[in-house]
């Protein structure tokens, strides 16, 4: 089990070095100054020696200081440490940079993909939990990118020469080096397993505890209502309490490898010392690199030296395990949000401006004609246009969202250009669905949806929506001025577009009393705004978009009927010569359609106009005259 | 503000002073064994003494084992005190968001009191840990390093000493430069969270408008800032590593042209202990002491610029911390509400205080326990301002609100929001069954009476036609069940609390006028002595009240019975006049 995770792992530190790739020519330039510096690091070490060795000690033999060669060589020094510097400083800003156009790349991705995915992606995730992904995720990539990589790097480089220096002092002591080093990266597996079990852990509780804190936070109104303080804190401490939990191991072993690691190093010191002293004493040959020699007590001492520092950088290489194990389980969860599947879109129909000729013959431009015509291409990779016309026919359609419980059965309808088409029934029969699957939130599982006669999975998802505005119960707006959130709907909307739309949603009056008018900034939640006034917002934002079709879903539940009767005038402006589907309570708004469909457990179960339905003395005349209970 | 953190320190204070008494015993133990070490090669060694090695070589495994003690303990105990403080401070602030009053909760945006508690703790809690383990070790291995340099030659040790200030002041430079910067982009990092969190909630908008593209830019934009301000400020701190490197080798080789002089000329050591005059030795020695003086600069430097670059997140927490409710419990409450009788007297509100526009104007009513009010009034109107200062989710700017008779400000909050239930107008479920939502009305209701309280909110039928029941799992916010059924769910969860007075805050706008009907049905027969107010659209809904105000603008237009407001209410019997063409009767 621990193989495949950690072949897992791999992978995704694949992908995390694949973004590092994306900056190749920066790579390179830092891996330059990594190896400079790394290698001045090197000479510095050095330098001691061959200070004291070549110029105090035979200065102090003399008795007499002569600065001239002593100083050439601190100049020459100086150069170096300049060099390594320099190059220090270059690495640290090109770093800087990489690692933070990473990150944003990563972000940019994550989200760019995230638009991609189905609704029922956003179903079934708390928002919190989603949301971690962008920050504590992605936040340990940081550390990853911008001190691991680099510093794995240059100990590379500092081992590959002490290695070196190593094997030509003695190889008998450098394999028991070796072995030592063998173990200590067992231990260090060991640990960073432990290690990495909890850090994954870790990142998973804070994603939980984010999601509950968003669900709660933005329910505390709720929650203050219903005096329910003391429980959701409770309930809170016990996701508090299982992060902290998995935190605390995850850092105690991330920390305990620091001292293992180093008294490791001190016991393979101590081991190489008496190693080195028997050797030496009884006068074994030692195998060097450059040959056979006889062991000298001042070889083992400076060999000492070597297998120290080379030791020290191992366990340096030890500690980054951490980050790296850290980092893997940050970006695991983001991969994982980008492996999800998008939303499937086959289709090949697009929606174009066209201009039409008296004959009828549709030709493709690019002004705004307020005449669409859908493009379809052919096999030969030419093109035919239908006009649009806002056509949407069901036929026989099923649908579930789960496998068991089916919530539509057999729909069979159809709506005609300019018809409104209204769908009553109690909540839960099935009416949002129907419009769910026309602009393919959802798709069918049996039967037929066409518009214009073109199937709906033959047109392109963008293509479709575009062509269909929704107004929906529940508003959701965007933290920004009020006119942006009108413009929503048509992004190049003049301000006067704006105002007009709303004025035909009625919204105009409330907008203009308040302080900042049109300007008026809301947050998301809107809470600055009562329900009305977000629903009256919300239609001005679907009439600018000015679609040939239109679904208002309860769209005007929430505004009380004399402000609808208001309403009701822009309203049926708005929905002249469109094709709309209405779902409503209130019989008055479903009243004047050309057909109205009464939906009962996902069958319609009569159909026809009001004057019909009221001679038909069916549910829908039960239901009118109150005799008739929904449910 | 740190003292202001480390108060959530509390039961990890002890595992903290802990983790700085074990980091000294490491610290003593990684000075020592270094010298050790030099005994085992200069008099092990130099006199090819096999049974001195074997000696020191069995003393210093002692060592390493004693240090390797103090390590596990340091790496268990630390992690401890820094996870737990992190805990504290997440617990501490959420505490503290629950006592927050609906204004509070305006002034604060969801999102970034997440990051508030996930980022910024995180960020807190890691400098906490690793300031406890490098508080103790790097002064005590500075002290030492500076007493042995100083002990050979007080001359080096001075240059030493000299060095440490430019360091620090290059350090404090950037420092400067960098600190503003930060506390811009947290606030743009709450921008990019609220970006991904209302994409989130409004994904249906953002699809059926195909802005995917536009939210992209939106959001590829925001990341784009953060990226320039965050690259900004890592380029200056880019600096740090050259200065330090700067300081540290241009100290090395300064002691090095010095220290060859000194053993030139056999400059005397400042104690004679250690030998009379300075020998290569003694020159090695100083030089390693000189870089561990340096490196504990570094250590002592890095925890400087994290807790500078935690400062923000410090500053964010504590924030929260400290915010005060703006709704605080009185200093002797009444607990009991003697009925759900409810006045109003000469209230005016405005949600600014003071100073801000009055969204309620003069409103004097009296409503008598047990009563069904409706409430009627135009978009914007003030309805839903009105019933919140009952519960006193908000204090009246002027005037008073009684419940039972009593100041809503002398209540204790509990029992006054316990008396007091709400529908509110934008319904939340939470995430869990049917079954754990409706027991946040009562935790310990029984299952009967959780059905009995769906039956009169008419949710039963629909539940029972699902797949799982009353167990059937609720997604976030509801957003797997129909409007409607949520609000009867909603009324369910209110209905569970047996309230002396019962808010319906525009609760049955989904709800098919006959469910209407049935639920106000249920609260005429089973709970007649609870206040009812319910806000409605629908005359339907409210004409069968015993009294119905009519707000307008803040103010109350009028009160009265649906017949006597029908013959003198110019707005009621417009709203009345706009409903009954379509709906009920026939006639036009």
């Amino acid at each position: 089990m621990t193989d495949k995770k950690q072949k897992m792992d791999f992978k995704v530190l694949k992908r995390v070095l694949s973004y590092l790739l994306r900056y190749k020519l920066r790579c390179a330039a830092a891996f330059v100054c990594i190896v400079i510096n790394a290698l001045v690091g090197v000479v510095s070490a050095m330098a001691l020696g061959t200070l004291i060795d070549r110029y105090i000690v035979p200065m102090a033999e003399a008795g007499r200081f002569d600065g001239g060669p002593l100083l050439g060589f601190i100049g020459v020094l100086a150069l170096i440490f300049l060099a390594g510097i320099f190059a220090q400083f270059v690495n640290s800003r090109i770093f800087a940079v990489m690692t933070q156009s990473i990150q944003r790349d990563i972000r940019n991705d994550m989200f760019s993909h995230m638009q991609t995915l189905p609704i029922k992606y956003f179903d079934v995730n708390t928002y919190g939990d989603v949301m971690s992904h962008y920050t504590n995720d992605t936040d340990t990539l940081r550390q990853l990118l911008s001190q691991t990589i680099p510093n794995l790097v240059s100990t590379a480089i500092t081992i590959l020469v002490t290695f070196v220096s190593m094997l030509i002092s003695s190889v008998w002591m450098t394999l028991f080096v070796l072995l030592f080093v063998f173990l200590m990266m067992q231990v260090t597996i060991r640990i960073a397993g432990k290690s990495g079990k909890y850090f994954t852990e870790q990142q998973e509780r804070i994603g939980e505890l984010n999601g509950f804190v968003e669900e709660m936070i933005s329910g505390q109104r709720v929650v203050k209502v219903f005096n329910h303080e003391e429980e959701t804190t409770e309930a809170f401490v016990k996701f508090n309490n299982e992060l902290a939990g998995a935190s605390r191991r995850a850092n105690a072993f991330a920390s305990m490898m620091g001292p293992v690691m180093m008294n490791l190093g001190h016991l393979q010191y101590v081991l190489l010392a008496v190693m080195g002293a028997i050797l030496v004493s009884f006068k074994l040959p030692n195998l060097t690199v450059t040959g056979i020699s006889l062991l000298t007590l001042g070889t083992v001492v400076s060999f000492l030296q070597l297998s120290r520092s080379f030791t020290q950088t191992v366990n340096n290489v030890a500690q980054q395990t951490n980050a790296i194990v850290m980092a893997m389980a940050g970006a695991k969860r983001v991969f994982d949000l980008m492996d999800e599947a998008p939303e499937e879109d086959e289709g090949t129909v697009t929606l174009v401006n066209a201009r039409e000729a008296a004959d009828g013959t549709l030709t493709e431009c690019e002004e705004l004609t307020h005449t669409w015509a859908w493009k379809v291409p052919k096999k030969d990779g030419t093109y035919f246009y239908i006009k649009l016309e806002g056509d949407v026919r069901m036929s026989h359609v099923d649908f579930s969202y789960v496998e068991d419980k089916q919530v539509l059965k057999d729909i069979t309808l159809y709506a005609e250009p300019g018809q409104k088409v209204a769908f009553v029934g109690s909540t839960g029969a099935g009416k949002t669905t129907v419009t769910n699957l026309i602009n393919r939130f959802y798709d069918i599982q049996q039967g037929d949806i066409t518009y214009d006669g073109i199937p709906v999975r033959d047109i392109r998802k963008g293509a479709l929506r575009k062509s269909l505005g929704i107004v929906l119960q529940d508003v959701n707006l965007f933290t920004g001025t009020i006119r942006e959130n009108i413009r929503y709907g048509k992004l190049g909307a003049s301000d006067e577009e704006v105002e007009e739309a709303a004025k035909l949603a009625n919204a105009h009056d409330f907008i203009s009393r308040l302080p900042e008018g049109y300007e008026t900034v809301i947050d998301g939640t809107g809470s600055n705004l009562s329900q009305g006034q977000r629903q009256l917002l919300s239609i001005a934002r679907a009439a600018i978009a000015d679609p040939p079709v239109m679904i208002l879903d309860e769209a005007t539940s929430s505004i009380d009927t004399r402000t609808e009767a208001l309403v009701q005038h822009g309203m049926d402006k708005l929905m002249q010569n469109r094709t709309v589907f209405v779902i409503a309570h209130r019989l008055s708004t479903v009243r004047n359609s050309d057909v109205i469909m009464v939906l009962e457990h996902g069958v319609i179960i009569e159909r026809g106009t009001h004057e019909q339905l009221i001679a038909e003395r069916g549910k829908y005349y039960q239901l009118y005259t109150g005799a008739f209970e929904l449910e | 503000m740190v003292k202001r953190l480390l108060k959530s320190l509390r039961e990890f204070r002890r595992p903290a002073i802990l983790t700085m008494i074990v980091m000294l015993g490491e610290v003593g133990m990684e000075m020592l064994i270094p010298l050790k070490m030099a005994d085992l090669i200069d008099i092990g060694f130099a006199n090819a003494d096999l049974q001195y090695i074997v000696k020191t070589g069995l003393i210093l495994i002692s060592f390493a084992v004693v240090s390797l003690c103090f390590g596990f303990a340091g790496a268990v105990l630390g992690a401890k005190a820094g996870t737990g403080f992190g805990k504290n401070l997440r617990e501490d602030m959420f505490r503290n968001v629950q006592t927050f009053s609906f204004s509070n909760i305006d002034k604060f945006s969801t999102s970034s009191l997440i990051t508030r508690t996930t980022t910024d703790v995180t960020n807190v809690q890691n400098t906490f840990t690793m300031a406890i383990k490098m508080a103790v070790r790097t002064p005590v291995t500075l002290l030492f390093a500076i007493i042995m340099t100083m002990v050979i030659s007080w001359k080096i040790a001075l240059i030493m000493i000299a060095a440490i200030p430019v360091l620090f002041a290059g350090l404090i430079l950037l420092a400067k430069k960098v600190f503003p910067m930060f506390s811009r982009v947290f606030k743009k990092y709450d921008r990019m969270n609220n970006i991904v969190q209302e994409n989130l909630r409004g994904i249906r908008v953002v699809k059926s408008f195909v802005r995917e593209d536009y939210e992209r830019d939106k959001f590829n934009s925001i990341s784009n800032e953060l990226f320039r301000d965050f690259s900004k400020i890592e380029k200056i701190l880019a600096w740090a590593g050259p200065i330090m490197m700067f300081v540290v080798y241009g100290s090395m080789l300064l002691v090095a042209w010095i220290g060859a002089h000194y053993v030139v000329n056999g400059e005397p050591v400042t104690f004679a202990f250690m030998g009379d005059v300075i020998t290569t030795g003694l020159l090695t020695s100083i030089i390693s002491y000189s870089l561990q003086i340096l490196m504990a600069c570094m250590g002592l430097s890095m925890i400087f610029v994290m807790i500078i670059m935690s400062r923000e997140s410090m500053r964010r927490i504590s924030e929260v911390l400290s915010e005060e409710t703006t709704i605080k419990n009185p200093a002797d409450p009444a607990k009991e509400t003697r009925d759900g009788s409810i006045e109003f007297r000469g209230v005016d509100f405005s949600y600014g205080g003071e100073e801000g526009n009055l969204c309620l104007r003069d409103v004097d009513l009296m409503i008598p326990s047990g009563a069904t009010v409706g409430i009627i009034g135009g978009t914007g109107s003030s309805k839903s301002t009105l019933v919140q200062l009952i519960p006193r989710l908000y204090d009246v700017t002027d005037g008073e609100v009684r419940v039972g008779g009593t100041d809503v400000r002398k209540y204790d909050l509990k029992a006054l929001r316990d008396a007091v239930a709400m529908v509110l107008q934008k319904n939340v479920l939470f995430s869990g069954t049917i079954m754990e939502n409706m027991r946040w009305g009562d935790p310990n209701a029984s299952d009967e009476e959780i059905y009995h309280a769906l039956k009169l909110a008419a949710a039963d039928s629909f539940i029972e036609e699902l797949p799982d029941k009353y167990e059937t799992h609720i997604e976030q916010g509801g957003s797997n069940v129909s409007g409607g059924q949520r609000q009867r769910l909603c009324i369910a969860r209110a209905l569970l609390k047996k309230p002396k007075v019962l808010i319906l805050d525009d609760s049955t706008s989904a709800v098919d006028t006959a469910t209407d009907a049935r639920i106000q049905q249920s609260f005429r027969e089973y709970i007649p002595e609870t206040t009812k107010l319910i806000i409605a659209q629908r005359i339907s809904s409210v004409q069968d009240s015993d009294m119905i105000i009519v707000m307008d603008g803040g103010t109350v237009n009028a009160v009265g019975t649906h017949e006597e407001l029908l013959h003198k209410n110019p707005i009621y019997r417009e709203v009345y006049e706009s409903q009954r063409k379509g709906d009920g009767s026939d006639d036009r």
